[in-house]
């Protein structure tokens, strides 16, 4: 179902509301189901009279609910995939929509209003901000969003159980282990009930027991319904998802359904012969 | 299946089914099960050759039981065994031979080689995560060895990305 309604529009400067698009300008096809859709997605860097192409032309969706992990070699442009796609970089040119709605043409404050309520970030070094509590890091997307202290509140003490923290509420940051702190990061993007996602190597910086542990979260979110992107380098993470993309030189090289290979009735005495 | 026998005759002489039941709860389910004639099998070749001997035990309501031991020898082949490292990573990789020749025979194309494999390769990752999930706390061999496979899987795709920077 990719795109199959929207014809080549190549040279059209790809703020053209898609053909196909039923009537009231800009939206996207009636029959859409996607959560996020791009088109054409082009992301130069110019510094000093270089010129970068990040991102040469990716046409990708994400389906409600869906888990994609985006795999590729360094420099690839998954990063900046991710950033642009959740509106930390403009793009410059293509189309994003998330929800039925062209995102890229909005204004950065329609964007951010957007990205408050629909949008959930994690990234690789947790970024939580170190002059506030565990609490008050969960507390302020909600606030931000216009929720009121005793619903933020809430949602907070929620999300610290569910994720095992409930003890470290009044604690800095800073003061947590890496595990701990990405799963406050973790609580901190889930607590506006997000549409989607975004999560940039969110173990790249872990061990393999934390990792563990936030694999268990990501695959308990996903099971309810939380739709994924996650930039990964770690086969682990990415073998949960329902679907892997992998970015090579600015483009989709592939896009795989994720399936398990058969197994057999040895179980784990299987993994002795895997290797040849 | 030789080396495994001798190490748990190295402890206590022991019968064949014993054998099988000591690897069945040392491994848990990171071994395969034992045959049971696979064991018998290759008692009487070791006995052959002389590295363990074993004599009938009367038993008053069952036949006789064979109960084998280790001999000098034996424990010797075990010691050598125990002090040799284990053999190193593949060298020889059958996927890389394929992807270097595979674009001149022009049957296939580099990126699709190699898509096909990482597919693969996440497959078999998905059902050893799951087996992670799955797997019992206190089975710690089980874990390791499923730890184990996984770093192997994750060097092996970490390897197909070296392959996709330089290749394509």
């Amino acid at each position: 179902m990719r795109w199959r309604c929207w014809p080549g529009q190549g040279g059209t400067g790809g703020r053209v509301a898609p053909p196909c698009a039923g009537g009231s300008g800009g939206s996207p096809p009636r029959a859409d189901t996607a959560l996020l859709r791009t088109r054409g997605l082009v992301k130069v860097y110019r510094a000093d009279g270089v010129v970068v192409e990040a991102l040469r032309g990716v046409d990708f969706e994400l389906g409600i609910g869906e888990f994609v992990a985006i795999m590729g070699p360094s420099g690839s442009g998954k990063s900046t995939l991710l950033h642009v796609l959740g509106g930390l970089e403009p793009a410059t040119r293509g189309e994003i929509w998330l929800r039925g709605q062209r995102v890229d043409s909005l204004s950065t404050a329609g964007w951010a209003v957007l990205r408050r309520r629909h949008v959930g970030f994690v990234f690789q070094f947790f970024n939580l901000l170190s002059n506030m509590t565990v609490a008050d890091n969960v507390e302020l997307p909600a606030l931000l969003a216009g929720a009121t202290p005793r619903q933020a509140r809430k949602r907070r003490e929620e999300l610290l159980a569910e994720l095992g923290i409930a003890d470290k509420a009044d604690v800095a940051p800073a003061r947590l282990s890496g595990g701990e702190q990405q799963r406050v990061a973790l609580a901190r993007a889930l607590a506006n009930e997000p549409s989607l996602l975004l999560a940039d190597e969110p173990t790249g910086n872990l061990d393999s027991s934390n990792t563990r542990d936030v694999l268990r979260l990501l695959r308990r979110a996903h099971a309810g319904g939380q739709a994924i992107l996650m930039v990964t380098h770690d086969a682990r993470v990415a073998s949960l998802a329902d679907r892997v993309i992998n970015l090579f030189d600015g483009m989709v090289a592939d896009d795989a359904k994720m399936v398990s290979i058969p197994r057999s009735a040895n179980g784990v005495a299987d993994v002795l012969e895997l290797r040849g | 299946m030789r080396q495994p026998l001798l190490a748990l005759l190295a402890k206590e002489p022991a019968h064949g089914y014993e054998l099988k039941l000591a690897l069945e709860q040392i491994f848990g389910q990171a071994y395969p099960s034992p045959n049971i004639g696979q064991i018998y099998v290759t008692l009487k070749r070791l006995e052959q050759d002389d590295l363990v001997r074993s004599q009938d035990v009367e038993q008053a309501t069952r036949p006789n039981k064979r109960v084998y031991e280790l001999t000098p020898a034996g424990r010797e082949a075990l010691r050598s065994w125990v002090d040799e490292p284990s053999k190193g990573p593949r060298v020889r990789d059958e996927f890389f031979i394929k992807l270097v020749l595979a674009p001149m025979s022009g049957l296939a194309d580099r990126m699709e080689l190699m898509n096909k494999q990482r597919r693969h390769y996440l497959g078999i990752m998905r059902n050893l995560t799951q087996m992670q999930a799955d797997s019992d706390p206190a089975d710690t061999p089980a874990r390791l060895l499923i730890e184990g496979a996984i770093l192997h899987l994750q060097a092996d795709l970490d390897w197909l990305e070296r392959c996709q920077e330089e290749l394509v």
